[in-house]
């Protein structure tokens, strides 16, 4: 695969055209089980709460955010894997949530996920044929039994596995490879939408490159939509069109690479990027790292007012009283907060 | 503070050693598994060192050992189907290898611990944090369950876990993933070691908690003078943190050095191709390089050298005669490469 030559796609001008996915007012909460802990009431994990997002045909989004601030359960979401609390999602103008039946198997070709870690998420006794001819073992109608295999094996070559190894073990494959593995599954019934989850992050660099350069080449290819979610956020700015920065189980910023990275709006994005640690030795201790306070709150409990306040060193008493929504910025970013970029937060009343 | 010796009598449990000795030292290991398919030689003559206070990060590919070196130094390999077939591991002068289970159990923990990448699956589920940490100081110091919880509280403390006292009795599950690998350092840490392995401690968590976990991890090592292995992916917590790099490629120590050298003159084509790969903030959007070709089958090695198939300097000695295992350079460092002094010199191209 090192071979094909395509650039990095260009941002594709499709901001007017109809998103394949639209999401609107996404929530799950986890109920809190009794049993566990006696002494604390019983309640919800917010793991997302209130997620809007349109996905363009072709783009990539960048999905970044501290630990536990519902990434993988808003993959989960638009997978079908998770059923929603509340908030829709539409796929193609087709309603996802509360479809059922053949209306949603017929939409869950659509969006298709690679895992995390290429070791677990493959099935040590299953054959590579076998791996990659399951999602077609799942939708018999998408290719006729008698072309099975010869999909797998096209599959295969897209991916820059030899065919020939079609009948080899997953454990027999190195990581890079296997992730590959993951990646031609994940692409066996055309999805329009491909959700990656962390798919590099136990990668060495160079298989990391490997992989994110074949993810657009396909896309470059194929003219698929990615969804990529990673701690990394060099990688992420590597692969992405639009980065969406999540805290607490909302998304606080949403917009071009450029505008998120070169002026980020809001303090959380901030403090982010300041943490991304310089690949030079000689620049140690030089950065200018913006260090936040305390924990972050837990989801089960959220603030009041703006999620990020108990740790955000420009909170007012408003931030504690009006939740921020989503609001074009000067960046032209979307970000959800009442003293966004350079805006000095003033307190309200004069103490 | 933990940090000062508790004056307890069980405090013997922990291994006398002569401190004139180097800490640690790994001479030619060699670690094979027996698989079905033959044997695959995941460790192949490995050299290394670490000094008391250092940092020592081990990168390289994905399968090239780094963990099954860590295992085999904490002594945690499963044998069979991993089997040492060569080498010596020593601990201030005391090899590990050769030592009955039954005292090399008493350097597990005490003198030498271990942060797992994955701190969900490395915590039991069914024990609060509490009884988990106070564990190693009923067994290990032969203090009462309440002198215990009382240290679990001091050290949760210590890795700033925000109202340590209430939490003590918190199961793992309760935890977000920063603070579960804070506990994870916290019982690292419990019994004062003088060596600290982590395997991949922050792959798991995004980049604000990966920097708290470094600064906790560089504070220990400040406070104690002990010494930190610490294997990852990420270049960039290397450089932030790193005195020696150790580079290893299919099961074998390709480049060694001090951490600035490396990064900024690599002496080894492969350490060239992994940085090159690199991502960087600035400066995104074209194709990334990508080290071509695969890495050799561990079951069928080649005869030369193993990076020969993907190498861009490579020549016809190099498919033919392994290279020299460590051409030392300017005298602080070494690379396993026929024309090592020609790669420092200009690179590959
Ligand atoms: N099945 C579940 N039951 C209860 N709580 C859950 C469940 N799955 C996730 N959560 C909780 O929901 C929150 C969001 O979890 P999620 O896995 O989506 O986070 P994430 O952003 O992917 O984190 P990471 O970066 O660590 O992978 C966390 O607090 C988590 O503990
Ligand atoms: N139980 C096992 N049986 C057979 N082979 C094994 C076993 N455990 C490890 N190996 C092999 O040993 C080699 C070294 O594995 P190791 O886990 O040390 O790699 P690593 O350098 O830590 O890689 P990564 O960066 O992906 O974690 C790999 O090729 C792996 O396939
Ligand atoms: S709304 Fe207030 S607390 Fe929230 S991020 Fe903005 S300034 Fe900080
Ligand atoms: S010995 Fe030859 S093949 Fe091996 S790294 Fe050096 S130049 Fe490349
Ligand atoms: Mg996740
Ligand atoms: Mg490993």
């Amino acid at each position: 695969m090192a071979s094909a030559e395509t650039p990095a796609a260009p941002a594709p001008d499709t901001a007017a055209a109809d998103p394949i996915m639209n999401v609107k007012g996404l929530v799950k909460h986890f109920p809190l089980r009794s049993g566990v802990v006696i002494k604390r009431q019983v309640g919800a994990v917010q793991a997302v709460d209130g997620v809007d997002l349109q996905v363009r045909p072709g783009e990539t989004i960048g999905v970044v955010g501290e630990s536990g601030c519902g990434k993988s359960t808003l993959a989960k979401l638009l997978i079908g894997l998770e059923t929603p609390t509340a908030g829709s999602i539409s796929l193609t103008g087709r309603e996802m949530v509360g479809a059922s039946g053949g209306k949603l198997k017929a939409m869950r070709r659509d969006v298709q996920m690679i895992f995390q870690d290429p070791y677990t998420s493959l099935n040590p006794r299953m054959t590579v044929g076998d791996i990659i001819a399951e999602p077609l073992e799942i939708h018999p109608d998408a290719v006729p039994k008698a072309q099975r295999t010869e999909r797998v094996r096209e599959l295969m070559s897209l991916v820059g596995l030899s065919p020939e190894h079609i009948d080899r073990y997953a454990h027999q494959f190195s990581g890079g490879q296997r992730q590959r593995i993951g990646i031609a599954r994940g692409l066996a019934l055309n999805p329009k939408l491909l959700i990656c989850d962390e798919p590099v992050s136990a990668l060495d660099v160079s298989v990391q490159a490997q992989v994110i350069n074949l993810l657009q080449d396909l896309q470059n290819r194929l003219g698929i939509s990615l969804i990529f979610i990673a701690h990394d956020l060099s990688v992420v700015r590597h692969i992405s069109h639009r980065v969406a920065v999540m805290y607490l189980g909302r998304i606080v910023e949403l917009g071009d690479k450029e505008q998120v990275y070169n002026n980020p709006q809001h303090p959380y994005t901030k403090a982010l990027l300041s943490a991304v640690p310089n690949p030079d030795p000689a620049m140690r201790g030089k950065g200018n790292q913006i260090v936040l306070e305390g924990d972050p709150p837990s989801p089960a409990n959220p603030p009041s007012g703006c999620r990020f306040r108990t740790r955000c060193w420009k909170a007012q008493a408003k931030c504690a009283e009006v939740d921020p929504g989503l609001e074009l910025t000067s960046s032209g970013a979307r970000a959800a907060c009442h003293f966004p970029g350079d805006t000095p937060s003033q307190p309200e009343v004069a103490a | 503070m933990f940090s000062q010796k508790t004056t307890s009598p069980v405090e013997e449990g922990k291994p006398e050693v002569d401190e004139n000795q180097p800490l640690l030292q790994v001479r030619d290991l060699s670690v094979v598994f027996r698989t079905r398919e033959g044997s695959a030689q995941a460790v192949n003559k490995v050299d290394l060192d670490l000094a008391r206070g250092q940092t020592l990060a081990i990168l390289g590919e994905s399968g090239s050992g780094k963990s099954v070196t860590a295992q085999a130094i904490m002594g945690i390999l499963d044998m069979p189907p991993a089997e040492i077939t060569s080498g010596t591991i020593k601990f201030r002068g005391k090899d590990l290898l050769t030592m009955p289970e039954k005292e090399r159990r008493l350097y597990r923990g005490q003198r030498i611990s271990m942060v797992f990448q994955d701190a969900l699956s490395a915590l039991n589920p069914v024990y609060t944090v509490g009884e988990q940490i106070g564990e190693l100081f009923t067994v290990h110091r032969g203090m009462s369950r309440k002198d215990a919880k009382k240290k679990s509280i001091e050290l949760m403390d210590k890795v700033r876990i925000p109202g340590a006292a209430a939490r003590v009795t918190d199961y793992p599950h309760q935890f977000s993933g920063g603070m579960r690998q804070r506990i994870m350092i916290a019982m690292a840490i419990a019994l004062d070691p003088d060596i600290i392995i982590a395997d991949e401690p922050t792959t798991a968590l995004d980049v604000t908690v990966q920097a708290q976990v470094m600064e906790l991890l560089a504070e220990m090592r400040r406070e104690t003078g002990s010494g930190l292995i610490l294997i990852t992916h990420d270049l960039g917590v290397v450089a932030e943190t790193a005195d020696m790099i150790s580079v290893m490629y299919a099961g074998r120590t390709v480049e060694h050095g001090p951490a600035t050298k490396v990064f900024a003159n690599p002496a080894h084509p492969y350490t060239l191709g992994l940085l090159e790969s690199m991502p960087r903030l600035t400066g995104a959007g074209d194709r990334l390089y990508a080290i071509p070709g695969l890495p050799p089958s561990l079951l069928n090695l080649p005869s030369g050298c193993p990076f020969a198939a993907r190498c861009p300097r490579a020549e016809d000695i190099c498919r033919q005669d392994p290279p020299p295992p460590a051409v030392e350079i300017d005298g602080t460092r070494f690379s396993a490469c026929h024309f090592a002094e020609e790669v420092v010199a200009h690179g590959v191209r």
